[in-house]
């Protein structure tokens, strides 16, 4: 076909314009198809709080609660463990717990509503393994000044017994705090803010 | 009668075919005519063993999908189904599984062909580029492929790789749900992965390697010598140095096949899960949330990346060391892409080049090689310097390139291939 007396600027346009509406209509038949993978309303219902009975937890140990398909863990911290903290805090990230890892009420140089209880996410902030829990020190695989805590696994990232991070390890932030409440002296609601402290 | 006969005066059968579809052409381009230089060497084995895993995968694929439950609770049980109950169930599964590693041995050897003999020079950039986006396909596969017999290490691979994307910044999170599909690795993960595993990538994987052919009968292939074929034709206008792939490449192929296929049943038969490098340990246990196991490793052909991701410990430049881990990860492989324009030597085969290339492509094999094994073992702090020098040998040899190469002192290039006495 020969171009001649062909409105060359009209048919440029004309063309522009449809590839434009076209890819714009386009754009919009994709959604649902992207849409579609975002967790379902299913998904988003379950969820619920845990009840997290540790009258049975002894000194020094360290229970797995599942809550929104991820490990929580419970561990009894024994008077050593507490003292111990501080002892670590020159090799840590974020020793005074500075980023957004916990609710206000577990901001503190232990990280829990209760000093002999801490409860914790046990994912890695890395790239989300479950971290051993490795209590005893001194550790020959470990810092000269460990004194004890988890060990990543995967890529070798260090807590210690707060969940607090080490310096020089992938992981970039210390262990997240779900929100939790005592309901009584042995009973734990993990996914609950206390009542008093509103949402988290 | 049709109005114009085929150019091939085929008759009968054929010839109505001919005068309708280009079946006679097609053979003619790409197999009885298809000129490839008659100096091949061991190295030119590999692109025809891939495409023969590519079958296998296919075609033990579509049998285990008729088997398998893609579903968070049945998945494990069915694999277990498939390897106890369904009739020749397992060997089917050990073809799989074993292609998988066979498809990475193929591939790596491959590719390193081409970094030999320079392959992805000029004319064949696109040859290249098309290989690496079948490498990368092939990854994503295998990924997703693992996952499904949530095992151990199908959860925990999954959780790793997917939380890769979450170092993202500002849209990290939200990526990380939304390919999870949940808040958590979960039944609606293994789902999606499965459509993606038996139907999406399969169908990218050949459109690419039908792709990757394409651009290869087009330029035509490269050989050990690095210099072209066309430049010398004879009357016919055929190469002189080209044999045809048809009968002669399909006779050497068939050795090739044949020599594989006993090392790819004896695996099948005698150590399926290669001492647990191909089918690790952990994954006979079905996937726990709850508990990471304590040696985590990715299957072998993943290994190198990984110890890559993990060298990466310090902030650097104000970006977190995870999101330097991620971005160095994803460079190793989107680095690959570059590299017909990052070689500047005068000449392409490694028997031209100079002693500096030579020895910049052995210190990046042996760092290759030592981080592979790197990403198998445990991290100590010793093990993490010597991944943190691998690590920089591996770019190094990519950025360092356009440097080295352009200063080398090279060899002048024979003007036909050269070929032993007595071939």
């Amino acid at each position: 076909m020969s171009n001649e007396g062909v409105d060359v600027g009209k048919r440029r346009f004309l063309t522009a314009a449809t590839t434009v509406v076209g890819g714009v209509g386009a754009g919009f038949a994709a959604w649902p198809f992207l849409s579609s993978w975002q967790p379902s309303a299913r998904a988003k219902a379950a969820g619920a709080p845990v009840v997290a009975d540790i009258s049975e937890l002894e000194e020094g140990a360290l229970v797995i609660f599942e809550w929104r398909g991820k490990p929580v863990w419970v561990i009894r911290r024994s008077p050593e463990m507490v003292e111990n903290l501080p002892a670590v805090e020159g090799d840590l990230r974020d020793p005074q717990s500075e980023k957004d890892q916990q609710p206000e009420y577990a901001r503190n140089e232990v990280r829990s509503i209760r000093k002999d209880v801490m409860v914790m996410i046990g994912s890695c902030t890395h790239l989300g393994c479950s971290p051993s829990f490795r209590p005893d020190y001194p550790a020959e695989d470990m810092d000269p000044n460990w004194k004890g805590g988890f060990f990543c696994p995967c890529h070798g990232s260090k807590f210690d017994l707060a969940g607090r991070v080490y310096k020089g390890v992938p992981a970039p932030t210390n262990l997240v705090v779900p929100p939790y409440h005592f309901e009584s002296d042995n009973v734990i609601v993990i996914g609950e803010d206390p009542a008093n402290e509103g949402v988290a | 009668m049709p109005i114009v006969p085929n150019p091939y005066k085929t008759t009968g059968f054929l010839g109505w075919i001919d005068d309708r579809f280009p079946l006679t052409k097609m053979w003619k381009d790409h197999v009885a005519e298809y000129y490839a230089p008659k100096n091949f060497n061991f190295w030119y084995f590999f692109g025809s063993l891939a495409l023969l895993v590519l079958v296998n995968q296919l075609l033990t694929g579509i049998w285990l999908a008729m088997f398998f439950k893609p579903d968070a609770a049945l998945a494990f049980e069915s694999v277990e189904y498939i390897m106890r109950d369904v009739e020749w169930g397992w060997l089917i599964r050990y073809m799989h599984s074993t292609g998988a590693s066979a498809f990475f041995v193929v591939v790596f050897l491959h590719m390193y062909r081409g970094l030999l003999y320079g392959s992805y020079r000029q004319p064949r950039e696109l040859i290249w580029i098309f290989g690496c986006l079948i490498f990368l396909v092939l990854m994503a596969e295998a990924f997703m492929g693992y996952v499904l017999p949530w095992g151990q290490m199908s959860y925990w691979g999954a959780q790793v790789i997917i939380s890769l994307f979450g170092a993202i910044p500002v849209v990290g999170e939200d990526l990380v749900t939304w390919i999870r599909g949940d808040f958590f690795i979960a039944d609606a993960t293994i789902n999606r992965f499965f459509s993606l595993h038996v139907v999406a990538l399969p169908f990218v994987l050949v459109g690419l390697v039908i792709a990757h052919l394409l651009a290869l009968h087009e330029v035509g292939s490269n050989n050990p010598d690095g210099v072209e074929i066309k430049k010398h034709k004879d009357e016919n206008g055929i190469p002189k140095d080209g044999i045809a792939f048809h009968p002669y490449y399909t006779v050497k192929d068939i050795f090739g096949t044949g020599v594989f296929l006993i090392l790819f049943a004896f695996v099948i038969f005698f150590i399926p899960d290669f001492g647990g490098y191909f089918l690790e340990k952990p994954n006979f246990e079905p996937a726990n949330p709850m508990v990471t196991p304590e040696h985590i490793a990715p299957v072998w052909y993943f290994t190198p990346q990984y110890a890559m991701l993990r060298a990466i410990t310090v902030d650097l430049f104000g970006v977190p060391a995870k999101l330097w881990g991620v971005i160095v990860l994803g460079g190793s492989v989107v680095i690959l892409f570059f590299l017909p324009w990052l070689d500047k030597s005068p000449v392409k085969s490694i028997r031209y080049k100079g002693p500096i290339f030579k020895i910049a492509l052995a210190l990046f094999t042996v760092s290759f090689v030592v981080l592979g094994y790197l990403g198998t073992q445990p991290p100590t702090p010793g093990k993490t310097l010597l991944a943190q020098i691998g690590t920089a040998i591996y770019f190094g040899f990519f950025f360092l390139m356009p440097f080295y190469t352009k200063i080398d002192k090279t060899k002048p290039e024979p003007d036909r291939v050269t070929m032993k006495e007595g071939h």
